[in-house]
């Protein structure tokens, strides 16, 4: 082929491309005018819709949680345009050196563009969104945009369910593109821990707007639309009265309650107190009222039964017992004599006047130190191991079986291990090899080192109650009508203690309520087993404590309740207790009113922590 | 020899004032893109069209520079140019910066430039340099091994440096080796594999597996069924097949997912205004709504409302097609035909073999641009990033083009010396 042909042909190729573009702008330009509608109406405005959060139920089905409109004011700083700044102002109740410091707050924000919205004020009150919506038209580039923020029915429980809050620039930049600025999400309790669940997904809404502002009606008949999709509905393990019941008698007291369903796992009752109102933190004085709480020397946003460790005084003698057993050193009939305490060289460990010598059960039932001081010797010194060291360890496996000195795995932010000394922990103060029994032998009786938390209290009960497992607690119960599909809080863990032993030490339990240390927390017609405790405190007077489950057979309720300063056991946590288990298992918490009246009418926080009762009452 | 300088009459006035009416136009259009009522002077640096001015102003002259050097120099000089411009994206592979997802940027002291851009006119000037030798023909198998190697190494470096915009560009000397002794039924290959990839992609192979069988059983109807034909027919068939079937996993495997999702939507297989689909449906609104006249300078909505992503760079053709209306965005093709069309019949005219090849390099790169980034802009082609040669906001493409132009000016304004040399 002649070279000179081959321009004409490839300036033929490029002619045809040329002209095919210039049919495709005859066909955009000249003969379709749906791009020109499009651009007349000016403005494509992405608006987001917000879905419904869950809402929270009660295990008895009752609404604890529920959602209420809130109005912000949105704005796109590019389209703003002729604003009449002083009647912007005046409709807003703001000034305009305050109208100038939001603007500059705008632009510093994460992923800020011009052209992309923005809020510009956060939920207006009811008036002053009147007044803008009518005027909004005279304020070009502003908008008003729905929301919802929490509302709580009852004043109670706000350690559980936590509490939503604007999204910092970290989780912003964290979600994927999911969070804008000014986005709620949940920062503590269910709030926090169900947060995908109970979010929901946000929808997006393309409207066309005028150059006047006006909606001109929805982009292409909303086919780029996504609507919101509403959060999942959760129901809690929480039974609304016996938690509002335990919050009463906790009033004027610093500690924890918890109740168990031992079978289940689940969570009846979660008291931290002092508590507060979580209707603070929604609305406008949510910051200030966060501020007030954090400063509040009582801490009444920390979550005592769940992360404060305690040591856990003669309640633990009940575990004792049961270890004691499994390593063949201790058996029903054992029996020790206890001659006003435990003596051994120079150390004593003193008890209070009993009859002696006991076996297990009765030993239990009166609580005697010597007794146990005794088992924790023979634990630890057992022949069957080569060193103290190596009885220590296997103890420790016993006693991390019951969930004692680590996390549980509860859903619910900011759980605390408690503290379960290991070997190692002894090696550092008296050296390798250097400690056995009678160095550690508070630990027989729940004192020393030993810290733990309420939730793993109430946890060790609910093992009693089942004679070997539990399962791992749990405050959600079912999400939109399924069952928790976390299958941890299905599955039964079980100790190192066979169940056989168990038997002689609910007999124990059951004499402590009956003839025992806790008889004043019997309840006629319900079999209780429990154990009191007072838990010596290095920081000041000793803590009250109590733990119990009820009924004998076919447990309904574990429960541990820890008032702090308290004194004997005896004398706060098992009245408080008993009240608990019989508003739970009758329904009913008025048949022993001089008990409840003594509860109530208790104020046992020292003069200088009155801030707190300030607090509490709401 | 001194160096002979070139007559102000011998140079290709009607290039030249193209050159100028381009920039200038691409100018107002980058200001219009990006206009602000805040930032309204044309000379504020800090604003996309005063750096754009301030380019120019560097362009031209470098392009003065370019039509003062001797003209030997760029055949000397094509080879270490083109050894330079590949050390440099070398360079890139190593030191560069990463923006918007590809690392073809480097960064010498605050300024940033993309070296895949100078790249294009490196190559040109090797591969002329090379065919223009004396005596190399290109049936030669040697030739084609040594040109194919030519192109591929720099297009490679480039498709490492995830810019596959601009790896693609260097297809484009396609044209130039069909002008030099390539089959002409590599155009047409290249133009079936096109249109097969896109097919494969939105048709399932099976179909097309069919339809390709069915085809080579009507042909063979019509050719000489001797043993030869029957052979060629049908092992390019299954050549096709083999490739319909392949387009699918390449697609999946080797394309990056926002590739991926470009081609979606461009074939209508994915919606999603938010990402690729919104580039091209507010370009097209933007185009669309320009109507005949257009809506007239500052006046485009969608432009100052910054509904069209990127609008000052790729896709600036959306400025034209608002504010100057079907009459403008014609009469832009009309005058890029133009240029096209003039340096083809420059090229041709040429005595040297290297300047005629240089010629039809840059013809065919300016032509590729063209078509890729206004088809982009009409929602015909896959949005690709590359720029519209002299229109586009950005340094490095304005300078490289205005080189590789410039180039070309020079070479064709020494033809008359050369005519009279041999005179005299």
């Amino acid at each position: 082929m002649d070279n000179q042909i081959k321009r004409y042909i490839l300036f033929g190729i490029f002619s045809t491309v040329a002209i095919i573009y210039v049919v495709r702008l005859v066909v955009l330009q000249l003969m379709d005018d749906t791009y020109l509608r499009s651009a007349q109406q000016n403005v494509l405005q992405e608006q987001t819709i917000y879905p419904a959060r869950g809402l929270i139920y009660d295990r008895k089905g009752e609404l604890l949680v529920y959602n209420d409109a809130i109005y912000d004011l949105i704005v796109i700083p590019e389209q703003v345009k002729n604003l009449d700044t002083n009647e912007f102002c005046r409709v807003l109740g703001i000034t305009n050196e305050g109208f100038l410091q939001r603007f500059e707050k705008i632009k510093r924000g994460v992923g800020y563009a011009p052209y992309r919205p923005s809020v510009f004020e956060k939920q207006l009150t009811i008036p002053t969104y009147a007044a803008f919506q009518e005027k909004l038209y005279d304020f070009q580039g502003f908008y008003v945009e729905v929301r919802t923020d929490r509302k709580y029915r009852h004043s109670n429980a706000a350690h559980i369910m936590g509490y939503i809050g604007e999204v910092t620039d970290r989780e912003i930049e964290n979600s994927e593109g999911y969070y804008r600025m000014g986005d709620f999400i949940g920062i503590s309790g269910v709030e926090r821990s169900y947060e995908q669940v109970l979010r929901g997904k946000k929808g997006v809404r393309y409207i066309l707007v005028d150059s006047k502002n006006r909606t001109q009606g929805r982009y292409k008949d909303g086919q780029f639309d996504t609507p919101a999709v509403a959060g999942q509905n959760i129901t809690l393990s929480i039974d609304q009265k016996l938690q509002a019941l335990g919050e009463q008698l906790m009033m004027n007291k610093v500690g924890s309650i918890v109740a168990i369903e031992p079978g289940s796992g689940e969570l009846l009752a979660l008291v931290s107190s002092p508590t507060y109102d979580p209707n603070l933190f929604i609305g406008r004085e949510r910051g200030n009222n966060y501020m007030r709480l954090l400063k509040d020397p009582a801490k009444p946003l920390f979550n005592r039964p769940l992360a404060a460790p305690y040591p856990p005084g003669s309640i633990f003698k009940v575990i004792m017992a049961l270890v004691g057993q499994q390593e063949k050193v201790l058996y029903p009939s054992t029996a020790y004599g206890c001659a006003g305490g435990y003596h051994m060289g120079g150390l004593t460990v003193g008890c209070h006047p009993h009859p002696a010598p006991l076996p297990l059960r009765g030993a239990v039932a009166v609580s005697c130190n010597a007794y146990f001081c005794n088992v924790y010797r023979t634990v630890i010194d057992n022949n069957a191991y080569p060193n103290a060291e190596a009885a220590y360890k296997k103890w420790y496996d016993h006693i991390s079986s019951f969930g004692i000195g680590k996390k549980l795995g509860v859903d619910i932010f900011g759980e605390g291990k408690g503290f379960l000394p290991p070997t190692t922990y002894y090696d550092k103060v008296y050296g390798r090899y250097r400690w056995k029994s009678s160095t550690t032998i508070s630990l027989a009786i729940g004192q020393g080192e030993l810290g733990i938390t309420p939730l793993q209290m109430a946890n060790a009960t609910a093992i009693v109650a089942n004679k070997g497992y539990y399962v791992t607690p749990h405050i959600v119960k079912t999400i939109n009508g399924k069952p928790n599909p976390n299958p941890e809080y299905q599955n039964k863990h079980h100790t190192t203690v066979d169940t056989a032993y168990f038997d002689v030490v609910i007999d124990g339990m059951q004499d402590v309520i009956e003839r025992g240390t806790g008889r004043i927390a019997a309840i006629p017609g319900i079999v209780i087993c429990g154990k009191t405790g007072t838990a010596q405190n290095p920081h000041g007077k000793d803590h009250s404590v109590f733990f119990a489950f009820a009924p004998r057979e076919n447990p309904k309720i574990a429960i541990a309740v820890l008032v702090e300063n308290s004194g004997f056991g005896a004398t706060w946590a098992a009245p408080i207790a008993s009240l608990m288990i019989e508003q739970y298992l009758t329904g009913k918490h008025d048949t022993r009113t001089y008990l409840l009246d003594r509860m109530l009418k208790a104020n046992l926080i020292h003069k200088n922590d009155s801030a707190t009762t300030q607090i509490v009452k709401h | 020899m001194t160096p002979q300088q070139p007559k102000s009459s011998s140079i290709d006035w009607l290039t030249l004032v193209i050159y100028f009416v381009f920039v200038t136009a691409g100018l107002f259009c980058i200001y219009a893109s990006v206009y602000k009522e805040t930032h309204p002077d044309i000379f504020d640096t800090t604003q996309n069209y005063g750096r754009q001015l301030v380019w120019i102003g560097i362009s031209v002259f470098i392009g003065l520079l370019i039509l003062l050097v001797d003209e030997k120099f760029f055949y000397a000089f094509a080879y270490p140019i083109y050894g330079i411009t590949i050390l440099m994206l070398i360079a890139v592979l190593i030191l560069g910066t990463t923006v918007k997802g590809s690392s073809s940027w480097i960064e010498i002291g605050g300024f940033r430039m993309q070296p895949a851009e100078f790249a294009k006119f490196g190559t040109a000037l090797a591969l002329a340099k090379f065919l223009g030798g004396y005596n190399v023909k290109f049936s030669d198998k040697k030739i084609q091994y040594v040109s194919a190697f030519l192109l591929l190494l720099p297009m490679a470096i480039i498709l490492l440096q995830n810019e596959t915009g601009s790896a693609l560009v260097f297809a484009s000397f396609i044209f130039v080796l069909y002008r030099e002794g390539l089959p002409g039924y590599f155009l047409f290959i290249g133009f079936m594999v096109a249109v097969f990839a896109v097919l494969a992609l939105l048709v399932p192979p099976i179909y097309l597996i069919i339809a390709i069988a069915v085809m080579a059983g009507l042909f063979m109807l019509v050719i000489r069924r001797n043993k030869r034909n029957i052979l060629i027919v049908w092992s390019v068939a299954l050549l096709m097949m083999g490739f319909v079937s392949s387009v699918d996993y390449a697609f999946e495997n080797i394309l990056q997912p926002h590739q991926r999702s470009r081609i979606n939507v461009l074939l209508g297989k994915e919606v999603d205004l938010k990402g690729a689909g919104y580039n091209v449906q507010q370009s097209k609104i933007a185009i669309g709504s320009g109507g005949l006249w257009g809506k007239g300078f500052l006046e485009g909505t969608q432009n100052k409302f910054r509904f069209v992503p990127e609008q000052s760079t790729d896709f600036i053709f959306c400025t034209i097609g608002e504010e100057y209306g079907f009459v403008g965005s014609v009469s832009f093709i009309a005058i890029y035909l133009l240029l096209l069309w003039r340096i083809l019949y420059l090229a041709e005219r040429q005595r040297y073999k290297f300047n005629r090849i240089y010629g039809y390099c840059v013809a065919g790169i300016l032509f590729f641009h063209f078509a890729i980034n206004i088809g982009m802009t009409l929602g015909l082609v896959p949005v690709i990033g590359i720029p519209l040669p002299f229109f586009s906001y950005g340094g490095s493409a304005l300078l490289s083009f205005t080189v590789l132009l410039f180039i070309f000016i020079r070479l064709d304004s020494n033809r008359l010396n050369e005519l009279r040399g041999a005179f005299e």
